[in-house]
């Protein structure tokens, strides 16, 4: 079959049936995390304890597919050492790679276990080559993952000027796409993905109802309030809507979610190593949808790049399961440097 | 499952609601209670998150049935509440097909979120541990359908 090389598809599991989801559905990777807060993903009843770790890694690599360990927060005052043991316990169950943010925590692992895979996880905030590159020299990172703040035309040169395998997000919820760098969620509630591993930790979170309308707290702040046909949205203070100048609107960033589709054939002969999927807070079902969809058009890209054309029921599929019902380009298409 | 039928969107009638909310409304939660027994009994609930339900209030609530049901979990068992709890914990409503798509994993509960087809009120982080709960259960395997072989690279 004639065919050109796409980008491996990484898909998020929150959960055992969720990484058997994204496995059978055509995953080249599933990226899982701890049930703490070294990952950016500390739900409560989300992630792997041991046994499921075990499980999930058994099932992914006997079917020739990869299990990325995310640990992607940073190491808290006096705590250093549950971050590192995390790393030790993820490359004793033989992980693919780690994914990694913490500067201190990319140097532990690259002297205390040289042969694991390390990636620069999107919360390293690495925008730059010169940022890609100074986590390969110093640490070895082979891989890097470009925050969603980059047009297409910026993750070329990046991919130009670095030996690092790049990364980009394909699919999922935007944020306000400073990964990293953002405190909006400290602002309101004290806590932020940084520090406790959750953006607007849910204990934080209040939906109430009222005759036609739900309204959205965040730590007693009002972030938004829908009316009954409207769409809603994650409850963070980069989706609400405020008053600004008189008018009330999303004044950083809409609910949406981003979706490559349309311009994966750019994607993929700019040379980006892998397209990532976000959601390990998602379902098994949401999983199995998005990966379906993104293996098919990776599928149809790798046998007939110039007949590429996205199919509507892959966007139909994928504009069902987004967040606020809509889809964008994000940062790949703006026109600003 | 969603490869053999698809559970369609649809709303009862008025009249369902109608009659179903003058019906006494304890058989549901009995019912109910009895189904999250059996599941617990039948180790398909984690037990440490099980433990983090102790005490709680829950109400569900089939909007185009007319239906609730309200139980709590104490000393290791779902109970059924005989009376609508004046201010549950957590409780959760939709129609009786968004509640089917989400038994039959043919929708995710953040999409029928996102989409206003489900509401959640009460203890967010609760309603989050619930939901995580459910979708970390390994469903028993239905027989695949025979599938093309796919060519990978």
């Amino acid at each position: 079959m004639p065919h050109r090389a796409v980008p491996q598809l990484i898909c998020p599991a929150g959960s055992l049936p969720a990484l058997k989801a994204a496995v059978d559905h055509g995953a080249d990777a599933v990226y899982i995390g701890y049930r703490d807060d070294t990952n950016a993903r500390n739900f409560a009843g989300l992630n792997f304890d041991q046994k499921a770790m075990v499980a999930g890694i058994r099932y992914a690599q006997s079917r020739q597919r990869k299990v990325l360990m995310a640990i992607n927060t940073f190491a808290q005052p006096g705590r250093a050492a549950a971050w590192q043991r995390a790393v030790d316990g993820a490359a004793d169950l033989g992980v693919d790679a780690v994914i990694l943010a913490d500067i201190g925590l990319l140097d532990y692992a690259s002297r205390r276990h040289p042969t694991l895979r390390l990636h620069l996880s999107v919360q390293g905030s690495a925008t730059s080559y010169e940022a890609v590159n100074f986590a390969h020299r110093e640490f070895g990172v082979q891989r890097a993952v470009l925050p969603r703040v980059l047009t297409l035309a910026q993750v070329e040169t990046v991919i130009r000027n670095t030996p690092v395998e790049i990364e980009v997000f394909g699919f999922g919820s935007l944020c306000v796409m400073n990964e990293g760098r953002c405190w909006l969620s400290s602002y309101a509630t004290g806590e932020s993905p940084n520090t406790v591993g959750a953006c607007s930790p849910a204990k934080y979170v209040k939906w109430e109802k009222s005759p036609g309308a739900m309204s959205t707290r965040l730590n007693g702040i009002l972030i938004d309030r829908f009316g009954d046909d409207e769409a809603a949205g994650y409850p963070t203070l980069c989706k609400g809507r405020f008053e600004v100048g008189g008018e009330t609107y999303y004044a950083l960033e809409e609910p949406a979610s981003l979706n490559v589709l349309e311009v994966l054939p750019e994607i993929a002969a700019i040379g980006v190593a892998a397209i990532k999927v976000e959601g390990r807070q998602r379902s098994p079902t949401y999983v199995a949808q998005v990966t379906r969809s993104l293996r098919a058009a990776l599928d149809a890209l790798a046998s007939d790049a110039q007949h590429f054309q996205v199919k509507a029921a892959w966007q139909a599929e994928l504009a069902r399961v987004s967040e606020g019902s809509q889809v964008t380009l994000g940062a790949y298409n703006r026109p600003w440097r | 499952m969603s490869e053999f039928f698809s559970i369609p969107r649809f709303k009862l009638p008025r009249l369902v609601a109608a009659v179903g909310a003058k019906l006494p409304q304890w058989p549901h939660s009995l019912a109910l209670a009895t189904a999250l027994n059996a599941a617990a009994r039948a180790g398909l609930l984690p037990a440490d998150s099980v433990a983090m339900l102790e005490g709680r209030t829950f109400v569900v609530d089939v909007l185009d049935a007319g239906a609730h049901a309200s139980f709590t979990y104490r000393g290791g068992v779902f109970r059924p509440l005989w009376q609508l709890p004046q201010d549950p914990d957590l409780s959760f409503s939709a129609r009786l097909s968004a509640f089917l798509q989400l038994l039959a994993r043919q929708e995710d509960p953040d999409t029928l979120f996102f989409n206003r087809e489900l509401t959640i009120v009460g203890d967010t982080e609760l309603g989050l541990l619930i939901k995580n709960m459910l979708d970390a259960v390994e469903l028993p395997r239905l027989p695949q359908r025979p599938t093309l072989p796919i060519f990978r690279h």
